[in-house]
């Protein structure tokens, strides 16, 4: 597979590290009530879609950042890459 | 019909022209005791557990495509039983003691093979953790011998003891370990449950359950809806996706993993032999062909097949152990869907549907456990409560804080 890096262009997903499903940004608040629930579905339960998935991938061997690829998981087709910064703080995390 | 060596005497004798199909083609019932979505292995071995031991006949597998056109037909029918925790390793030597018996057991030949499997190791700290593993192993009477370099150099001499990197210190042996010819398993199980009243209907995908005030009531299918007071589901790598149309989500991801076969070769390998420094195993088949695999790729999927990089990494695997592997040529290489758990451990339990139970999670160590995993599911099936063997196969193990991590790799599915 080839990610299309938005800074550096088309590099070899083997230079990659695999984190899973995006929805990792999306950390849940410790200091709700229900936060021991939520937790356990955020570091444990995961859609594990038959299409397009939104994932996230670590550049350990190139510029060491995350990013944000949305990739078919049937046909490997890779339809979109961000930075994972933007999409988290487009989501209203980070600074 | 019973196979025997009367019987094949008489077939040989007379054209062979006796021989019948082992399974019928039914035509689903409106309704059923049981219903199993997943004609694999462990679906059939299910369904064969239930008939045979638990007395429940009036059961259905229902099979997307054909029988044992999943997991069962693409693996490195590898069997052994040295896990190390408590919640793995007595459910594992049930299974291999069941393999042990098996062939008597449901009259089929199914090529049960303890060539031995071992473990290498490099390392001293490596040797400390398989002494370690072994005696877990042997409380469970899985038995365990731990060989050192001078055995390994008179036994295996192609191996690369003086390898720069990864020296051979010694390894571990579990000498009833071994391999299976895998389709057997899923024809001999077929045909064992069938012979026992199961319908096996084929070409049969299931799209949706019938859930009414939480109680599971049947399933729709492709060929209509069919009514169970029990449905089990047990699809491997396509869980999350079934699982879905019951509202669930599971602690599984998808990945593939690729296994590959060179070309016949002489009888060269004895028996199983895994690397310690890397993820490496390899066996030869009975056809000669060296049977090996390694890491899965890594990221979720569910299209059947691999990319390169592991396939180089497996390659570098098999070099830095025994590099005469490097003048065979490959024959062909496939992948597989694994249903990777969050621990690296499986599930058989119930779910929070009345009447609607689950079995997955097997990550790439299913073929193994396929006999216990059929057994275990077929007792919570038919007794409402686990198995002995498998009472920490839970699905809500990860909020309780009994997980069953071998690894210690915590919650990253593709690094178990």
């Amino acid at each position: 597979m080839i990610i299309n890096h938005p800074l550096l262009g088309p590099r070899d997903a083997a230079e990659f590290v695999y984190l899973g499903d995006a929805a990792l940004i999306d950390r849940p608040d410790p200091s709700v009530a229900d936060a021991a629930e939520k937790f356990h579905e955020y570091g444990y339960l995961r859609d594990n879609p038959a299409g397009e998935h939104q994932e996230l991938w670590y550049h350990e061997q190139g510029d060491r950042s995350w990013l944000v690829v949305t990739r078919n998981t049937l046909s490997h087709e890779i339809s979109k890459v961000e930075l994972a910064r933007d999409v988290a703080v487009a989501r209203g995390r980070g600074r | 019909m019973r196979y025997s060596a009367l019987k094949i005497l008489k077939e040989g004798l007379t054209g062979n022209k006796g021989w019948k199909p082992v399974w019928r083609e039914p035509e689903p019932k409106k309704e059923y005791d049981v219903i199993i979505i997943g004609g694999g292995g462990h679906g059939l071995a299910t369904a064969y557990y239930l008939s045979k031991v638990y007395g429940v006949t009036n059961v259905a597998v229902l099979e997307k495509g054909w029988i044992g056109s999943g997991n069962v037909g693409r693996n490195t029918t590898i069997i052994r039983s040295n896990y190390m925790l408590p919640g793995n390793q007595p459910f594992y030597e049930m299974s291999l003691k069941l393999w042990e018996g098996l062939e008597q057991d449901f009259n089929y030949n199914a090529m049960v093979s303890q060539r031995s499997i071992l473990n290498l190791f490099h390392s001293d700290g490596q040797r400390d953790a398989f002494v370690r593993r072994a005696n877990a192993m042997m409380l469970s009477d899985a038995g365990a011998e731990l060989a050192d370099a001078a055995q390994l150099r008179r036994e295996l001499p192609f191996l690369d003891f003086d390898n720069a990197r990864f020296p051979i210190k010694g390894g571990l042996y579990q000498r009833r370990g071994g391999t299976v010819r895998h389709d057997a398993v899923a024809w001999g199980f077929a045909r064992g449950a069938d012979m026992n009243g199961v319908d096996i209907i084929q070409n049969c995908e299931v799209t949706g359950f019938h859930i009414e005030n939480g109680v599971c009531t049947g399933v729709e299918t492709n060929k209509g809806p069919i009514k169970a007071n029990k449905v089990a589901s047990c699809v491997a790598g396509s869980s999350s996706r079934v699982m879905a149309l019951a509202g669930m989500r599971l602690p599984i991801e998808s990945h593939v993993l690729q296994a590959f076969v060179t070309e016949g070769l002489k009888p060269t390998l004895p028996g199983v032999i895994t690397f310690g420094a890397g993820h490496f195993y390899v066996s030869q088949s009975d056809k000669g062909g060296l049977v090996f695999g390694g890491d899965i790729d890594g990221y979720n999927t569910y299209a059947q097949c691999g990319n390169l990089p592991v396939v180089e990494d497996v390659a570098e695997g098999g070099m830095a152990i025994m590099p005469m592997i490097g003048r065979a040529r490959l024959l062909r290489s496939w992948g597989g869907l694994m249903d990777m758990s969050m621990d690296g451990s499986p599930f058989i339990d119930k779910t929070h549907v009345e009447g609607l139970f689950f079995n997955g999670g097997w990550c790439y160590g299913g073929f193994k456990a396929t006999p216990a995993s059929g057994y275990c599911y077929a007792h919570l099936l038919a007794k409402d409560e686990p198995h002995p063997n498998a009472t920490e196969m839970r699905l809500d193990r990860f909020i309780s804080g009994h997980i069953i991590d071998e690894k210690g790799q915590g919650n990253q599915p593709n690094l178990h």
